[in-house]
């Protein structure tokens, strides 16, 4: 009797959040898909220089054009396992060097966006009136401009570089950040505990960083895959129409453009770059979709 | 009573602009129209009145949250436009209607408790997960769940880790809107009970908004009777509930249900239905409404009227059998000195 007195009840524990997030990341597919695929072209891409069999600049004009190795031609070999293009370089390194320039320009345009886009919507949503009539100004005078053909303008102004792509497009794609920032800020604002956190004293600053962004952060995640996706094709565009990335520089849509001649006889030369580009802009909005179904707060 | 009273509104008013839309002249809409209310320490003042009729915006101003556009409120004496955004908080916290949009679905039971303790710096750190979870305690939820999301919780549990955060930082004042109409009625009173228990626990004051009559009856010491900003009865519960002055709050308590079906849905007189608050009528704003409107109703606003057991309203047929009848001058006198 004495001995059973001594045997405290441990508590019952509720599941960890964190093991509740474990269980949801591990049980999506389009997640894990859209992860593992672009992490592999992120590691590709970053070690790009000891990845690729040869240098994608150098030229070798007699071995120009071999098909890659699973065509039926007796050119094809395994020193070059995606062939060469019509210089002769190694078509598997350009495709290796353009997935860096691919993603830098993705990352980078999306931040930029971003920043712009999620300042002005949280802005306009969390104080309205004046401010948001400003914001809906900048917002509707941005929607009313093309994109490409601004881009193509300032290009073609002031000539062309990867940094200049990057900035044209990152001043170019933030206004769904901020349409999206700011409808989300404006449902959040007026809940409960944001009036609970002004009773309480908080400062507005704490209360736009601690109590509105945490809640729109899952809105914010989707919205920036979707502009990263948005600023690779558009650089792909761009390099196709020849003002984006400027030879030789491997980029994917400038191979593609490159290509474009000899799309009926050397069709590969157009379906392997293309190939990359779907893989990587599906891969970035399965991950999109899937972090919002996974930080969602009711989780379903 | 002693010294000033804990919370006190003198002639406070609320004008919001509401635009028509485009190209249309502005308008404004007097929310909150020359209210003067005193709650006094540890007593439990009830709000009471239709939708729209300005309760939660005279609660915010007292929180606030909202200044007002004209008069003052005065917290101990203070004027609240002279303190600090910490120093109100400190002494006057809010327990709102909805518990499923008053806490932040992204922070845990034990961040959402402690977030007042973090707000105002208090010296102690070591100590504020402790207290965080005793206040858990005392507001009958298991320190478990601690760690927790909101979305892991029942409604009444919700509604509990509300009334925690309002009282971890031992505030004077209490501000409850309508705290239990969006539970479950088996859960009702049970928050109710709890609010009353801690009130005596604690020494606290309360500001309770209600429509559910019983509710008021049960915990109110007070009750102020609000109609399209205006406050047009004040008096203590018991005798509001017996004997109604106003024929608003006449009407107001005739419009609860009882429990025979036989009886049907009562009769309240009201007539024509809840005036545009952006077109308030004039002289009485209740007279469109009112059985007993007389031609004088529709002309002059009546000015509240303190009658001899401590009850103030404002209604015409009070000013006058009380001037006229049945109080004695020196009575009358005294009447109109506190009046001014």
């Amino acid at each position: 009797m004495e001995k059973a007195a001594t045997i405290v009840s441990l508590p019952v524990l509720e599941p960890s959040p964190g093991a509740l997030l474990r269980r949801r990341v591990f049980g999506h597919a389009g997640l894990l898909i859209g992860c593992t695929v672009l992490s592999v072209i992120i590691l590709i891409a970053l070690f790009a220089p000891w990845i690729a069999p040869h240098d994608p600049f150098d030229q070798v004009l007699d071995r120009k054009l071999i098909p890659p190795v699973w065509s039926e031609s007796a050119k094809a070999t395994w020193i070059h396992p995606l062939g060469t293009d019509h210089f002769g370089r190694d078509y598997l390194s350009r495709l290796i060097w353009g997935a860096r320039i691919s993603l830098v320009i993705g990352f980078s345009a999306m931040l930029i966006s971003g920043v712009i886009g999620t300042v002005l919507g949280v802005l306009a949503g969390f104080f309205g009136g004046r401010v948001d009539m400003v914001a809906n100004f900048l917002i509707t005078t941005r929607l009313s401009m093309p994109v490409v053909l601004v881009a193509i303008a300032v290009v073609s102004l002031v000539g062309s570089s990867l940094t200049v792509v990057i900035w044209v497009l990152g001043l170019l794609i933030w206004d769904r950040f901020a349409v999206v920032m700011r409808s989300a800020t404006m449902q959040v604002r007026n809940l409960d505990f944001v009036a609970a956190a002004q009773a309480l004293g908080c400062s507005t600053s704490r209360i736009v960083f601690t109590e509105i962004l945490p809640n729109v952060a899952n809105h914010l995640i989707v919205v920036a895959t979707v502009e990263m996706a948005h600023a690779i094709l558009l650089e792909a565009a761009l390099s196709f129409l020849g003002l984006g990335v400027q030879p030789p520089e491997p980029s994917w849509g400038l191979m593609i453009s490159e290509a474009k001649g000899l799309m009926f006889f050397d069709g590969w030369l157009i379906v392997i770059p293309g190939t990359a580009l779907f893989a990587l802009v599906l891969a970035i909005n399965l991950l999109g979709d899937g972090v919002r179904d996974v930080t969602a707060p009711d989780g379903t | 009573m002693n010294g000033p009273p804990l919370v006190e509104a003198r002639e406070v008013s609320c004008t919001f602009t509401v635009s028509g839309g485009f190209m249309k002249r502005k308008r404004t809409l007097q929310a909150v129209n020359r209210v003067s209310l005193r709650i006094e320490r540890g007593e439990v003042m009830a709000l009471v009145g239709e939708s729209g009729c300005g309760k939660t915006t005279l609660a915010k101003m007292m929180m606030g949250l909202i200044a007002p556009s004209e008069g003052s409120i005065e917290i101990d004496g203070r004027p609240l436009s002279s303190l600090d955004r910490m120093e109100v908080a400190r002494s006057v916290q809010p327990i709102f209607q909805d518990p499923y949009s008053s806490l932040n679905p992204r922070r845990s039971i034990g961040s959402i408790v402690t977030q007042p303790l973090r707000v105002q710096r208090d010296p102690d750190p070591g100590t504020w997960k402790r207290r965080a979870q005793e206040m858990m305690e005392l507001v009958g939820l298991p320190r478990r769940l601690f760690n927790q999301y909101p979305g892991q919780l029942s409604g009444g549990q919700r509604q509990r880790v509300a009334i925690a955060r309002a009282l971890v930082n031992r505030p004077r004042m209490v501000i409850c809107d309508e705290p239990t109409s969006a539970l479950d009625v088996s859960v009702q009173s049970q928050i109710l009970n709890l609010m009353q228990d801690l009130r005596a626990e604690l020494g606290l004051t309360y500001l309770l908004i209600s429509h559910n009559l019983a509710a008021v009856e049960h915990m109110a010491s007070r009750v102020a009777v609000m109609y399209l900003g205006r406050i047009v009865e004040e008096a203590d519960t018991a005798s509001l509930f017996d004997s109604p002055r106003h024929p608003y709050s006449q009407a107001l308590l005739e419009s609860v249900l009882t429990p025979d079906p036989t009886l049907g849905i009562p009769d309240t007189h009201l007539g024509v239905s809840y005036p545009d608050p952006l077109d308030v009528p004039p002289g009485c704003s209740f007279h469109p409404r009112c059985a007993k409107a007389m031609p004088d109703c529709a002309q002059r606003m009546p000015r509240r009227t303190e009658l001899p057991d401590g009850a103030g309203v404002a209604c015409h047929l009070h000013a006058g059998t009380h001037a006229a009848r049945s109080a004695p001058p020196e009575g009358n006198r005294t009447a109109r000195a506190q009046d001014g």
